[in-house]
C-alpha cells in the first residue's frame, strides 16, 4: 500500500517539476522539422536534417529574417506515424511554431495532413506521393518534385528508345507504392505495356529470384522505384543474371551512394532526378545552377559526404519559409500561407517553384532532368 | 475495500495532474499523457501474461495494431458510394451508419465505430485463442519466438496488403462519437474529456485485473508461475488458465489500439513493429514482471518522456539500456518494496 | 518453367539459405554450450560486413576479413563476460530479454559509428558485372564464395567439434556440464569460446556475403529471426544440419516468390517455423527422444 502511494508521489512531483519550468520569450521566429533522422527511412531523414540545421545557420549568419533570428526544432520521429502526430501538436499548441517543415515519409505526411490543417500551420513536406496536395489542403504545401513527373520522364525516354513492354518492381514502402501507382497510371498513355509488378521487402537482401520471374516474361526494361539499399542489389543482380536490358530507376536513385555500392554494375542506369546531382555540368545560363552549386557545395564541405537529392527537399523547403516570409504581409502562420501561395519564379534545389491557390508544389516537369551514371559519376543523360 | 484504495488514489493523482495542467497553462501536455495511458493499457495486459502467468510474449504489439487496424480499416469505408446495396441497408437497419463532413466539405457516410469496437474485440480474442491453444504449449525461448513470430506476420501482413494501407498506414480515421457531446479525437476541445476517458479506461481495468488476481484463478496463476508442472499436478488446468489470460492480455491491447486509433486519427505499420513489442516488455520488465502498479508507473513515465521526444534519436537505445540494465542489477523490477526502503533511508540517514 | 529458371532459382534459394545458416550455426554453437538463444546473432553479421568494410579501405581484403573476424570474435567475448556470465542464474525469460536488449544497443552503436548508409565490400573475385554460366543460369562468382566458404566451414566445424580436444570439450559441456566440469573441463572458457566462435562465424558469414547484400546497420534483426526459423528447422543445438534447413528455406523462399507476392515471403517463412515449432520441436532432421530430454 505505501509503495503505491509514494510511486504516484513520485510520479506528482515529476509530473509538476515539469510543469513549472518557465519558458522565456524571445524574438525567434520558431520553426519545427519533422524528420526520420533514425528508423527505417534514415536514408532521407539524416540527410534532410542535416541540410536544414545547416541552411538555418547560414540564414543566421546573414542577419536572419526581417532582423530576426530563426529557431529550428528539430524532431526524430523514426518514421512512426505516431511520433509525428504527437511531435506535431507539441511543435503547434507548446513550440508555438510559425510552420512544420517534414515529414520525411509520405504516410506520417498524410497522418498529419488534416492536423496541420484544421491547426492552421502551414506545413511544407518533404515526402513525394500526389495525394500530399491532391486535394489540395489549404496550408499543407510539398518540395520533391510530383511522383507522375518522374513517372513521365521515364516513360517519355523510353517511348524515344522504342521501348514498350517493362517490367516494374518496386520496395514495399509508401515511396515505392506510390511510385508503382503512378506508373501504372501513366503507362497506357504512352502506349507502354506493364507485364510484370513486383514490390519487394525493404530489408530484401537478394533480389535474383524476383529479377528471374521478370525476365520470363520477355521485357524490354526494368523500372525500380525505391529508397531503399535494394537499390543497388538490383542492378547487380541484373548483370550477374546477365539481364542486358536497361535499368531505369525513380529519384530515389539520386544518392551517389548507391551508385557506388553498385560499383561497375551502375553503368548505365537511367533515372530522372532534380539537377541538383549534376549541378556542375548544367549550362551557366541554366536559372538553378548558382543555387545548386552555393549547396551542394556548402552540404559536402560541412558534412564531407556526397549531396543527396533528398537533403535538396529540406533545403527547398527552410528557403522557401525564408522567401515567403520576407514577402510576408504578417509574420504569423496566416501570413505565411498567404505568401507561400504566391511564391513564384523562385529558383530551389527541386525546380523553380511557382505556387498557386490551386498548386501547392509548384514545380513542373522541367523540374526533373533524365541522369545516368557514367564512369561513376552522375552524369546528365544524352 | 481495502484492495481498491490504491485505485482511488490514483483516479485523485489523475485529477490533481489535470488541475496543475490547468492551473499552469500547459494543457497540451495532456495530449501525450492521454496516448501514454493507452499504451500503458496494452502494457498491463502483457504485465498479467508476463507477470502473473509466466509467459513471455514478443507480440503484444500485433494485438494492439489488430485493434487499431480493424477501426481503421471499417471506419474508413465510405458507404455513399455503395448506398442501395445490401450491405449499406443491412447497416442502416441497424443504425449502425452515421454521416461526417471531411475538412474538404465531402460528405461521408461511415460505419459506427461501436460495430468496429465489437470487431476489433472479437478479432483479438479469437487470434489470441487460435494462437494461444497450440503456442502456449512451449516454453522458454520456442514460447517467445513463437509469439514473435505472430508479431511479424501481423507486420508483413499489414505492409504487404493494399487495405492496410501498406507502409503509409491509414489516415483519416474519423472521430468515435460515443454519446452526443463526447467523442475520442485529437480535437482540442475534447482533449480533457479524452484524457479523463482514458484513466476510466485504465481504473475499470485495474479492478478488474486486481479481482482477477485475488481470485481463486489469480491462485492458480501463481501457482502457475512459480511451477507449471507443480500447479498442473494440484490439479490447475494450465492450459486453460493460460490461454484465457492470453485472450485478457490480447483483448486488452486491442482495446487500447482501438482507441488510440481514433485519438490519433490513423495508424502506420510501426505500431506492430517488433521493436514495439519489445518496449511492451521492458516496460513490464522495468516495473516489475508481477507488478501492474510498477508497470503502470513505468510505462506512464517511460511512453511520455518517448512521445514528447525526450529521448532524441536514442529512443530505441533507452529501452535497450533498460532491458539491458534491469536484468543485470534489478530483475525484480525498479518499483519494488526494497527501492522505496533504500530512497526512505537515503532521506532520513540510517535507521 | 524452363530449366535454367529453375535452376536460378535453386541458386537464389542456396545463396541466401546459405546466408541463414551462418546465423544458424552461431545459434547452435551458443545453444550448446549455455541453452541460450542469443538474439544478437545476426548483429555479429552486420559487425563483421562493417568492420571489414572499414579496413578495407586502406588493407587489402584478406587481412581485412580476417581483422573483422577477430574483432568480432572479440566483442563476442566481451559480451560473455560482461553481460552473460554474470546472468547464469536468471530465468529463460531474464535471458530472452538481455539478448534482445543486446542486439538493440549493438544496432545503435553500430548507427552511431558508421551512420545510416549502405556499405559493401569489395567483390573477391571478378567485380559487380562478373557472372558465370552453369547450365543456362547465370550467377555471380560471389555465389560460388558463399558456396564456398558455407561447404569449408561446415567441414571445418564438423572436424573441430569431432576431433579436436578443445571441439570434444565443447561437446561434452553441451551434453552435460556436470560431468564435463567433473572431467577437469573449465566450462566457463567453454562458454566463452562458443561465444567468440560463434561471433567470429557470423563474422565470416557477413565478410562473404556483403559484396552481394551489402551492409547496413539494421540488418541484423531481419537475419537473426530468419537464422531462428533455420536452426528450429534443423532441430536446435545441431549446427551441421542447420546449413540443410537453411539451404531448404532459402529454396522455400526462392520458389515461393514465383507463386506468390514477394511482400509475404517472410510470412511463408514465419508459418513454418511456427507449425514445426508446435508440431515437431525437435527439429525436421533432429532426434524426438533427445529433444525431449532437453529443457527448452
Amino acid at each position: 500500500m505505501n509503495k503505491i502511494l509514494k510511486g504516484l508521489l513520485v510520479l506528482t512531483l515529476i509530473a509538476s517539476a515539469m510543469l513549472t519550468g518557465c519558458t522565456k520569450e524571445e524574438e525567434t521566429i520558431k520553426i519545427g522539422a519533422l524528420f526520420a533522422v533514425t528508423g527505417g527511412a534514415s536514408f532521407l531523414g539524416a540527410p534532410e536534417a542535416k541540410t536544414a540545421e545547416m541552411v538555418v545557420e547560414n540564414i543566421n549568419a546573414a542577419g536572419g529574417i526581417n532582423g530576426k533570428k530563426i529557431e529550428l526544432i528539430i524532431k526524430d520521429t523514426a518514421a512512426n506515424p505516431e511520433k509525428a502526430i504527437s511531435f506535431a501538436k507539441q511543435l503547434i499548441e507548446e513550440d508555438k511554431v510559425i510552420a512544420i517543415i517534414g515529414p520525411s515519409t509520405s504516410g506520417e505526411t498524410m497522418q498529419i495532413k488534416d492536423l496541420c490543417q484544421s491547426y492552421g500551420t502551414p506545413l511544407l513536406s518533404c515526402a513525394a506521393a500526389e495525394a500530399i496536395v491532391d486535394p489540395v489542403a489549404s496550408y499543407v504545401f510539398k518540395t520533391p518534385q510530383k511522383d507522375s513527373y518522374v513517372a513521365k520522364w521515364i516513360f517519355t525516354t523510353m517511348n524515344e528508345m522504342g521501348i514498350t513492354k517493362i517490367g516494374i518492381i518496386g520496395a514495399n514502402t509508401g515511396f515505392g507504392n506510390a511510385g508503382l501507382g503512378q506508373l501504372e497510371k501513366y503507362a497506357p498513355d504512352f502506349g507502354i505495356e506493364i507485364a510484370a509488378k513486383e514490390s519487394y521487402d525493404k530489408a530484401s537482401t537478394d533480389l535474383t529470384a524476383v529479377l528471374t520471374k521478370l525476365n520470363a516474361r520477355d521485357i524490354e526494361a526494368i523500372v525500380n522505384w525505391s529508397i531503399v539499399p535494394a537499390q543497388s542489389i538490383v542492378p547487380k543482380n541484373m548483370k550477374q543474371l546477365g539481364m542486358e536490358i536497361p535499368l531505369f530507376q525513380s529519384h530515389g536513385f539520386g544518392n551517389i551512394k548507391y551508385a557506388e555500392a553498385a560499383g561497375a554494375a551502375a553503368e548505365g542506369i537511367i533515372f530522372p532526378a532534380g539537377q541538383l546531382l549534376v549541378a556542375e555540368k548544367l549550362p551557366d545560363s541554366h536559372p538553378q545552377k548558382k543555387v545548386l552549386v552555393a549547396y551542394k557545395t556548402a552540404y559536402e564541405q560541412k558534412f564531407n559526404e556526397p549531396v543527396s537529392g533528398f537533403g535538396g527537399y529540406a533545403y527547398d523547403a527552410v528557403m522557401l519559409i525564408a522567401q515567403a516570409l520576407k514577402n510576408a504581409k504578417s509574420m504569423d502562420r496566416n501570413g505565411l500561407r498567404d505568401a507561400l501561395e504566391s511564391i513564384s519564379g523562385f529558383a530551389g534545389a527541386s525546380g523553380v517553384f511557382n505556387m498557386s491557390a490551386t498548386d501547392h508544389n509548384g514545380l513542373n516537369m522541367s523540374s526533373c532532368e533524365m541522369l545516368t551514371v557514367k564512369n561513376g559519376q552522375f552524369d546528365l543523360y544524352k | 475495500m481495502k484492495k481498491y484504495l490504491p485505485v482511488m488514489l490514483l483516479a485523485g493523482t489523475v485529477i490533481i495532474i489535470q488541475l496543475l495542467t490547468l492551473i499552469t497553462g500547459k494543457g497540451f501536455l495532456l495530449t501525450q499523457l492521454t496516448m501514454s495511458t493507452w499504451y500503458v493499457i496494452a502494457a498491463l495486459g502483457l504485465c498479467m501474461v508476463m507477470g502473473y502467468a509466466g509467459q513471455i510474449s514478443l507480440g503484444q504489439a500485433g494485438f494492439f495494431a489488430i485493434g487499431g487496424y480493424t477501426t481503421a480499416v471499417l471506419s474508413t469505408i465510405d458507404f455513399s458510394a455503395r448506398t442501395g446495396t445490401s450491405v449499406f441497408s443491412f447497416f442502416d437497419s441497424l443504425g449502425l451508419l452515421l454521416t461526417r463532413q471531411t475538412i474538404y466539405g465531402d460528405t461521408v457516410i461511415y460505419l459506427s465505430p461501436w460495430a468496429a469496437l465489437i470487431a476489433a474485440i472479437l478479432i483479438a480474442g479469437l487470434t489470441a485463442w487460435g494462437l494461444g491453444v497450440p503456442v502456449l504449449k512451449l516454453r522458454g525461448h520456442y514460447l517467445g519466438m513463437a509469439t514473435m513470430g505472430f508479431g511479424i506476420i501481423v507486420n508483413r501482413i499489414v505492409v504487404g496488403t493494399k487495405i492496410f494501407g501498406e507502409a503509409d498506414g491509414i489516415s483519416n480515421v474519423p472521430p468515435f462519437k460515443m454519446f452526443p457531446g463526447f467523442e475520442i479525437s485529437g480535437k482540442v476541445g475534447f482533449r480533457v474529456g479524452n484524457y479523463y476517458f482514458a484513466w476510466l479506461v485504465v481504473i475499470i481495468a485495474l479492478i478488474l485485473l486486481i479481482n482477477l488476481i485475488n481470485s481463486r484463478a489469480g491462485r492458480a496463476l501463481k501457482a502457475l508461475h512459480g511451477s507449471e508442472d507443480a500447479a498442473d499436478a494440484m490439479g490447475v488446468n494450465t492450459a486453460r488458465c493460460k490461454t484465457a489470460v492470453f485472450i485478457i492480455g490480447a483483448v486488452l491491447a486491442a482495446v487500447a489500439g482501438f482507441f488510440m486509433t481514433h485519438y490519433n486519427g490513423g495508424i502506420g505499420p510501426s505500431e506492430s513493429s517488433v521493436i514495439k513489442s519489445v518496449r511492451y516488455v521492458s516496460i513490464v520488465a522495468v516495473g516489475g514482471m508481477a507488478n501492474i502498479w510498477g508497470t503502470l508507473i513505468m510505462g506512464m513515465l517511460l511512453n511520455f518522456l518517448s512521445l514528447r521526444g525526450v529521448f532524441g534519436h536514442f529512443d530505441d537505445a533507452v529501452f535497450g539500456i533498460i532491458l539491458v540494465l534491469m536484468m543485470m542489477f534489478m530483475p525484480d523490477g525498479f518499483i519494488r518494496k526494497e527501492v522505496f526502503y533504500s530512497i526512505k533511508t537515503l532521506f532520513r540517514g540510517k535507521k | 518453367m524452363a530449366l535454367n529458371q529453375i535452376l536460378q532459382y535453386i541458386f537464389s534459394g542456396i545463396t541466401v539459405g546459405s546466408i541463414y545458416a551462418f546465423v544458424a550455426i552461431g545459434y547452435n554453437i551458443i545453444y550448446n554450450s549455455t541453452g541460450i538463444i542469443n538474439f544478437a546473432q545476426g548483429e555479429f553479421v552486420m559487425l563483421g560486413g562493417m568492420i571489414a568494410y572499414t579496413f578495407s579501405n586502406f588493407m587489402p581484403l584478406l587481412p581485412a576479413i580476417i581483422a573483422a573476424i577477430l574483432i568480432t570474435a572479440a566483442i563476442g567475448g566481451l559480451i560473455e563476460n560482461v553481460f552473460i556470465r554474470r546472468m547464469r542464474k536468471t530465468s529463460v525469460l531474464g535471458m530472452i530479454v538481455i539478448t534482445i536488449g543486446l542486439s538493440i544497443l549493438i544496432r545503435e552503436f553500430a548507427l552511431s559509428i558508421w551512420d545510416e548508409q549502405i556499405r559493401a565490400l569489395r567483390f573477391f573475385t571478378g567485380n559487380e558485372i562478373s557472372s558465370v554460366n552453369i547450365l543456362g543460369a547465370r550467377i555471380s562468382p560471389q555465389v560460388l564464395w558463399v558456396l564456398g566458404v558455407t561447404l569449408v566451414l561446415t567441414a571445418g566445424l564438423y572436424f573441430f567439434l569431432k576431433f579436436t580436444l578443445t571441439g570434444q570439450a565443447m561437446r561434452a559441456c553441451s551434453e552435460n556440464p556436470t560431468a564435463a566440469k567433473l572431467c577437469g573441463i573449465r566450462t566457463d572458457r567453454m562458454v566463452s569460446l562458443s561465444f567468440m566462435v560463434s561471433a567470429g562465424i557470423g563474422a565470416l558469414g557477413g565478410c562473404v556475403v556483403s559484396p552481394l547484400t551489402q551492409t547496413h546497420y539494421a540488418m541484423g534483426s531481419d537475419l537473426a529471426i530468419k537464422g531462428f526459423t533455420v536452426a528450429i528447422l534443423g532441430g536446435l543445438g545441431n549446427p551441421m544440419s542447420a546449413v540443410a534447413a537453411g539451404i531448404l528455406l532459402g529454396l522455400i523462399e526462392a520458389f515461393s516468390i514465383s507463386i506468390l507476392p514477394m511482400a509475404y515471403k517472410d510470412v511463408i517463412s514465419i508459418i513454418i517455423l511456427l507449425i514445426v515449432l508446435v508440431a515437431r520441436p525437435s527439429g525436421l532432421f533432429g532426434s524426438r527422444s533427445a529433444s525431449a530430454l532437453k529443457d527448452y
